[in-house]
């Protein structure tokens, strides 16, 4: 709590262990922290448990961590756009946990406000419903689904300042505000850091005290 | 015209002066492009906005305004952007007056089936089982047949979407309602007979002679 420690990148992807929980903030790797990826695979980070929308591409943003075999477990909703997520998970090296993209929204918001669970009418009758309790309200059925947490949320900014509170670009927002509130430990890295003020409170997505770590900017003379 | 045009043009009729409509990727996506820009209609991209619009000029491409395909996209006046919850809460909370999606099967009672082939495709459902549950309006848009087999079958082989009742389905050959009584064949494609379009059908069509075509007025 309170406002966020600026850190360098990789001393604060030192601070994740191996088999780490991580929410990862992005769609299709736009709003994605690129930073922080690069940096995981730099270092190796192994045996990770993901949560995110999607495994982008081959390559790129998560794909990223997926190419390098760092990843044990992922929590998703979508993996089509990736054929190395969909390799790894047919040969049984990585478990993969399909889950509808508004319910995956919503279980992270829950583990991120303090509710107990979600109730949804998505997935009854099908094969997501399968081990899951249903519960009947007026008729109605409904999958109670449970929230998601993490140990760790690396999320990416448009705009942060210097105590961290940050803004998002357009369609770049997606997960990020979610993640933020759901996790133990927040990592944001913005696209600019400008003096307090600059962001006025009417404008604040992610208020500073939900930020642990604001990345800094690297020297771009060296 | 091919295939793909017509049953685009035929959905785009379905949509009204100030609907908020989601399309789903492939066939789908073409229907924006059959709809003109003063019939004030709002296009919604899952990934965070309403407002959405298909292409930006070269060189105008925002690297934070893309599609759910994270392709770059542009934004009308008007447009807004939101987070994943809200987006999901316009799709779930009953916001959405349509989704337009593609199929791989739909069942007698109307029921879609069009996220996995297990053993083969497992792409993750996104968000089509939130579309499909919680959307006001669902239509299908797809070809009638793969491979020369019925998409329109007895019972889907395939895992469902979700155990709603979609509420129309547009194909090259014929516009389908699925209703309590069956599945209503409601109007046949300007050059598609009868026989043909029972002989590409895997289950009974309710049939209420006689059988209107499709109209196109010369603008589309």
């Amino acid at each position: 709590m309170g406002k966020a420690t600026t850190i360098k990148v990789a001393n604060a992807v030192a601070a994740v262990p191996q088999g780490a929980t991580l929410m990862i903030g992005g769609f299709m790797g736009v709003g994605s922290p690129h930073r922080l990826i690069d940096e995981l695979v730099r270092q190796g980070k192994s045996g990770l448990t993901i949560i995110a929308n999607d495994t982008a591409r081959q390559g790129f943003a998560i794909g990223k961590l997926i190419g390098a075999r760092l990843v044990r477990r992922v929590v998703t909703s979508h993996i089509g756009t990736n054929p190395e997520t969909q390799k790894q998970m047919l040969a049984g090296e990585l478990e993969v946990e399909l889950v509808p993209q508004g319910t995956l929204a919503e279980r992270i918001r829950a583990g991120g406000y303090g509710l107990g669970g979600v109730l949804t009418r998505t997935g009854v009758g099908t094969t997501v419903a399968q081990g899951k309790r249903t519960v009947e309200i007026d008729g109605n059925v409904y999958l109670l689904e449970m929230p998601l947490r993490a140990q760790f949320a690396l999320i990416s900014a448009r705009r942060a300042d210097h105590i961290g509170n940050l803004t998002y670009g357009m369609t770049a927002r997606n997960f990020n505000p979610l993640m933020a509130m759901a996790a133990d430990v927040v990592m944001a890295e913005s696209r600019e850091i400008v003096p307090v003020g600059v962001i006025a409170p009417d404008e604040v997505m992610t208020p500073a005290v939900l930020v642990d770590y604001l990345i800094a900017r690297e020297r771009s003379n060296g | 015209m091919d295939d793909k045009t017509l049953i685009a043009m035929r959905v785009a009729q379905e949509l009204r002066p100030g609907d908020l409509v989601n399309l789903g990727i492939g066939l789908p996506t073409l229907v924006a492009s059959m709809v003109p820009r003063e019939a004030g209609i709002f296009f919604q991209s899952e990934n965070g906005i309403v407002g959405m619009q298909a292409t930006p000029e070269e060189g105008l491409e925002a690297d934070d305004l893309t599609d759910a395909g994270g392709n770059p996209i542009s934004a009308l006046p008007g447009s807004a952007t939101f987070d994943s919850a809200m987006s999901f809460g316009l799709i779930r909370g009953g916001h959405l007056d349509v989704t337009v999606l593609g199929g791989l099967q739909v069942d007698c009672q109307g029921r879609l089936a069009n996220w996995m082939i297990p053993g083969s495709l497992v792409p993750g459902m996104g968000g089509a089982m939130d579309l499909v549950t919680g959307a006001r309006r669902v239509i299908v848009a797809m070809t009638h047949t793969a491979k020369g087999k019925p998409k329109i079958v007895e019972a889907c082989s395939l895992p469902l979407t979700s155990t709603r009742r979609v509420d129309l389905i547009v194909t090259e050959m014929a516009v389908i309602e699925p209703t309590a009584e069956g599945l209503v064949l409601k109007e046949l494609a300007p050059d598609a007979e009868l026989e043909a379009v029972l002989r590409a059908t895997g289950t009974r069509l309710v049939i209420r002679e006689p059988v209107p075509r499709m109209r196109f007025s010369a603008a589309g």
